[in-house]
């Protein structure tokens, strides 16, 4: 049976257990084997997102608006697509600069702002009022509902009582003992819980089993499966409506409204930054978050359907609040266990909420909102004080007992009015108001502070005016009408309809409103203002963070001189003298000791550890309370931010320049080894040209110096004498020019005068020039040429070269009896063929390609052959290939030669050679 | 008794021309157009000197004087290469190899008379 012990001595249990993992976690970590370093303790952490509002709230939405209750959860599963841009980046600002909440950071970005930390704070704490007080209104209303066992009755609403008659009153003081042993048994320097952070991933574990288990014991065991249960659904217009997409109140504006509110909450409520950001151990935790989180909300909202039907089927419309179809459902079906287990689910859901956000908030309320008014108050009190982590610890522990019991007031004046779901959309709204100022600030080095100033005052504004006035109206302690017809009557600033926007729900009424000021403020008046030095500074190193390796620019600022056992005492009072002393030795080691006089490394490393116990706008206000001197100048700053910059950005080119100049550096060294390569291979054109002129021109000389001492010569020997010096003279012009024309083809710089010419004519021309040739060795020429013209397009004199070349080759190697030379013309499928058959002694095959190289002669030739350049068929080469075509020999030792010349061009005409033929 | 030269070129002019220099310097003269049949007719009768051509086919003279250095029985024929390549190494190759003189072409009729008497002469 469940009575009320049993009940609370469950709940009291289940909160020992997480007491008992927390302190077990804290243990670990003060031993330094921490339990939550790896990435599924920390997506489960993240799933402090889904408090009583998911485990009872989104049934309850389900059963009156169908799938609205998805966009909640898609924001977040969006916005875990952005993780490793977005949330990385802030993880690494955090890390650096020892941030500890969402107020210390959005002050650090703009210039560790005192004024900025305080109002994120108090918009944080009257934001997030509606949201606690729905998680204490689900535990209490559960409760009651449990209590009454087995009937199931909603309880009459608690508010009804007098307050000492309230359980949920009751309930709210069992979280404020909680969160005080949870939250504040010591002041940490980085202010990190690991402890909570396992209690947390724990009972998220927790209630998700629980939700899946009742969502199957619904789905299977009260109907008989998803089938049956959506048949039976889609029988009741009502619900079957439900089920499909069109129910949406405010359209696709709405969702998207609502998935903009849910992606910025996810990111931006104390608590969520607090796991996501401040708790991160690991930055690589990231990536795998990405995609297990979003799998943790799809199975926790598997079964939100099945559930919120299967209630609606059941219960008779209006006899069980929707939100309470969770615990419902097995009170009905007589399951006392599941029962009991759906309350600590809930219970679970709630309190881990309630524990986070308040611990967190009270560390912002103490380091943002208290210290730096009592350090404006009286610096010299607070000086005086030997150790003031005991005053840091009450002041956090009152922070958090105030917070609860406002929570309470909420949800005791306000809440009761309002679906869970309502209430918390209310606390999204405010969250979201931080996006502006942090994504922003994180992309755009110009946002200044008074801009981040303007932005949240106006968007804050907004939402109170749309968003709490018109629920504290609703609730009656404000009278309606400014909500139907607008203050004093003015329609025009309606809160639900500001200026005549009255087609919006009222949450994206707010958004837009309050988003369109919030970040046009921030714009605005960041272009209007000019950043002072410290929120350059911080600007810079926040935009940067991902690309700078040091993070020492703000160490700068300090010029000042202190003494460092002042440093030590000031930072022993706020972390008392062990964890000082620690940190102090720890600095020590790094940089080989401290010195008296402490320099502005020292001092900004002092500055940051005091941040992480008290903000860094007290922290800043502390130090500079101790050292003497003044804070650079803009000039100053801007110019340590220019050198940086510059250095940074040189290195960076240094670095790039370096790794052309090695790529340059490799060009060249091929270059200069194809250089040299060409520069041998010229080498040997020159002495091999070198040798060819003096061939000839020795034989000039001999027989000149001869004739010249022997003027008394025979006549014979001397016209023989005459006659080689002719022909070597000829020798020698025809080298000269071929030479030349080598190196203008080489170089392109010959010019070729392409046009229509007749290859038969040209071949002809070139037999009439050679004709000398074969009469001189007695040799037959036969011409094998067709009777029609044959049209291609090419330079007439030196396709004619090409013919003589190689006729003067063929009668060169003839034999010097029965010399025959054949020379034939004939077309093929898109080329014209002229080949030049020799009866010489052929080619070796080894000599083929050979030949066509420039001076290579062919070895072996008979005595006294008539020497040839060793340029002819080279160039011969290079003008058929610049008409497309081809040039190549086809010979054997012994068998004669045959040299072929295609050149492109189509065939036409008749009579012509068969290919085949001759 | 004439000093026997024997003149090796591939170029048949060169050969012509030198055939008669030497001839009208009174000396015997034989000729050979190539490396290997320049050792031919040296193992056929030993010539006093030889006029050495370098780019030859088949043996070029270099490898031609080489071989006769190689022989201890060819150790009194005297050796000027000729050659139409005028670098500095080619000329410090040849006289590595054992040439006595090196001469480049196109050369003066009158000094390759002169070179091969004084050579000759100092072998006496």
């Amino acid at each position: 049976m469940l009575n009320d012990g049993v009940i609370i001595a469950s709940a009291l249990a289940y909160m020992g257990i997480l007491f008992g993992i927390a302190y077990y976690g804290d243990q670990r970590a003060d031993a330094g084997r921490s339990i939550i370093a790896n990435p599924y303790i920390y997506t489960l952490s993240l799933a402090i997102y889904c408090t009583a509002w998911t485990f009872y709230g989104s049934v309850g939405l389900a059963a009156t608006s169908g799938v609205d209750f998805l966009p909640v959860y898609l924001g977040p599963t969006l916005m875990a697509v952005l993780f490793w841009f977005v949330l990385r980046r802030i993880v690494r600002i955090t890390k650096v600069h020892r941030i500890t909440s969402i107020a210390d950071f959005v002050a650090s970005r703009y210039g560790k702002s005192g004024l900025l930390a305080g109002m994120v704070t108090v918009i944080v704490v009257l934001g997030i009022l509606p949201y606690i007080s729905i998680q204490l209104k689900a535990i209490a209303t559960s409760f009651g509902l449990l209590r009454q066992y087995p009937t199931v009755t909603m309880a009459t609403a608690t508010t009804q009582h007098p307050v000492w008659a309230d359980t949920t009153f009751y309930v709210a003081l069992v979280l404020i003992v909680f969160a005080i042993l949870f939250g504040t048994r010591h002041i940490d320097n980085t202010e990190r819980h690991e402890g909570m952070v396992a209690a947390v991933a724990f009972e998220s574990l927790f209630k998700l089993v629980v939700f899946v288990a009742i969502g199957m014991v619904v789905t299977f065991g009260v109907f008989g499966g998803p089938g049956d249960l959506f048949q039976q659904a889609a029988a009741h217009p009502d619900l079957a409506a439900l089920m499909r997409f069109e129910v949406i109140p405010g359209g696709y504006g709405g969702w998207l409204s609502l998935t903009f509110l849910s992606m910025m909450a996810f990111l931006f409520l104390p608590r969520q930054f607090q796991v996501l950001v401040v708790e991160n151990v690991n930055e690589t935790h990231i990536r795998k978050a990405i995609w297990l989180f979003p799998l943790y909300l799809f199975i926790i909202n598997l079964f939100v359907l099945p559930i919120a039907l299967g209630g609606r089927l059941i219960f008779a419309e209006g006899s069980v609040d929707a939100d309470m179809f969770v615990l419902a459902l097995p009170m009905a079906e007589h399951k006392p266990d599941l029962a009991l287990l759906a309350f600590l689910g809930g219970l679970s859901a709630a309190t881990s909420m309630i524990l986070f956000e308040t611990v967190t908030l009270s560390t912002m309320v103490c380091n943002d909102l208290v210290m730096p008014l009592l350090l404006r108050a009286n610096p010299r009190w607070l000086a005086g004080r030997a150790d003031l982590s005991g005053l840091l610890l009450g002041i956090r522990r009152v922070g958090i007992a105030v917070i609860i019991l406002l929570g309470y007031l909420y949800f005791r004046f306000v809440g009761e009015s309002y679906a869970l779901v309502a209430s918390g959309l209310v606390s999204f709204a405010a969250a979201a108001q931080f996006a502006p100022p942090i994504l922003i600030g994180l992309y755009w080095k110009r946002a200044t502070r008074r801009g981040a100033l303007i932005g949240l005052s106006g968007g804050f504004l907004v939402w109170a005016y749309t968003l709490l006035l018109p629920a504290m109206a609703r609730s009656g302690w404000i009278g309606t009408s400014f909500v139907e017809h607008g203050p004093f009557g003015l329609d025009l600033l309606k809160p639900y309809a500001l200026f005549g926007l009255d087609n919006l729900d009222p949450y994206m009424h707010a958004v837009f409103w309050s988003m369109l000021l919030n970040i046009g403020g921030l714009v605005s008046g960041s272009l209007l203002s000019r950043p002072d030095a410290i929120e350059q500074v911080q600007g810079s190193q926040f935009v940067n963070v991902l690309e700078r390796e040091r993070h020492d620019g703000d160490a700068l600022l300090w010029r000042g001189v202190v003494e460092t056992a002042e440093l030590y005492d000031l930072l022993a009072r706020f972390l008392g003298p062990q964890r000082a002393s620690e940190a102090f030795d720890r600095y020590a080691q790094q940089h080989e000791g401290y010195p008296l006089q402490a320099d502005s490394r020292l001092i900004h490393y002092t500055e940051r550890l005091l941040a992480g116990a008290i903000g860094a706008a007290s922290a800043r206000v502390m130090i500079s309370s101790i050292v003497m001197g003044e804070v650079l100048s803009i000039e100053e700053v801007m110019t340590i931010l220019d050198e940086s910059t510059q250095v940074i950005e040189y290195s960076r080119r240094l670095e790039q320049k370096s790794r052309e100049l090695e790529a340059a550096s490799a060009e060249l060294r091929e270059a200069n080894n194809r250089l040299r390569e060409l520069d041998r291979l010229k080498d040997e054109f020159i002495s091999t040209v070198t040798h060819e002129l003096r061939t000839p021109l020795t034989s000039i000389r001999a027989f000149s110096e001869i004739l010249l001492t022997n003027p008394d010569m025979e006549v014979e020997q001397r016209s023989k004498f005459l006659g080689i010096i002719v022909k070597e003279s000829e020798r020698l012009t025809r080298l000269i020019n071929q030479v030349l024309d080598m190196a203008k083809i080489d170089s392109g710089r010959i010019e070729w005068r392409m046009e229509e010419i007749d290859l038969r004519a040209l071949i002809e021309n070139a037999i009439a020039s050679t004709s000398q040739l074969f009469h001189d060795k007695a040799a037959t020429l036969h011409a094998e040429l067709g009777d029609q013209p044959v049209t291609v397009v090419g330079d007439h004199d030196r396709l004619i070269q090409v013919v003589i070349n190689l006729l003067s080759n063929a009668v060169k190697f003839c034999p010097e009896q029965d010399g025959e030379v054949t020379v034939q013309l004939y077309p093929l499928a898109s080329h014209w063929r002229i080949a030049v058959i020799d009866n010489g002694p052929g080619i070796a095959r080894d000599q083929h390609q050979l030949i066509f190289e420039k001076f290579h002669q062919v070895t072996d030739t008979h005595a006294g052959k008539p020497k040839g350049t060793g340029l002819g068929l080279p160039i011969s080469q290079k003008i058929v290939e610049h008409h497309g075509g081809s040039i190549w020999v086809e010979s054997e030792p012994g068998q004669g030669a045959i040299f072929v010349v295609d050149l492109p061009g189509k065939s036409h005409g008749e009579g012509m050679h068969d290919p085949d033929g001759s | 008794m004439a000093n026997k030269i024997l003149v090796v070129d591939d170029e048949p002019n060169i050969v012509l021309s030198l055939e008669f220099l030497m001839k009208q310097a009174g000396f015997q003269v034989r000729t050979a157009s190539d490396g290997e049949a320049a050792l031919a007719a040296i193992a056929a009768e030993l010539p006093d000197l030889v006029l050495l051509d370098v780019m030859m086919p088949r043996k070029n003279g270099y490898e031609v004087c080489q071989t006769i250095r190689a022989n201890p029985d060819w150790k009194t024929v005297r050796i000027i290469m000729l050659t139409a390549k005028g670098r500095e190494v080619e000329r410090e190759k040849g006289l590595a190899l054992g040439a006595d003189d090196y001469i480049t072409k196109p050369f003066s009729t009158q000094e390759v008379v002169e070179r091969v008497r004084e050579l000759l002469a100092e072998t006496g």
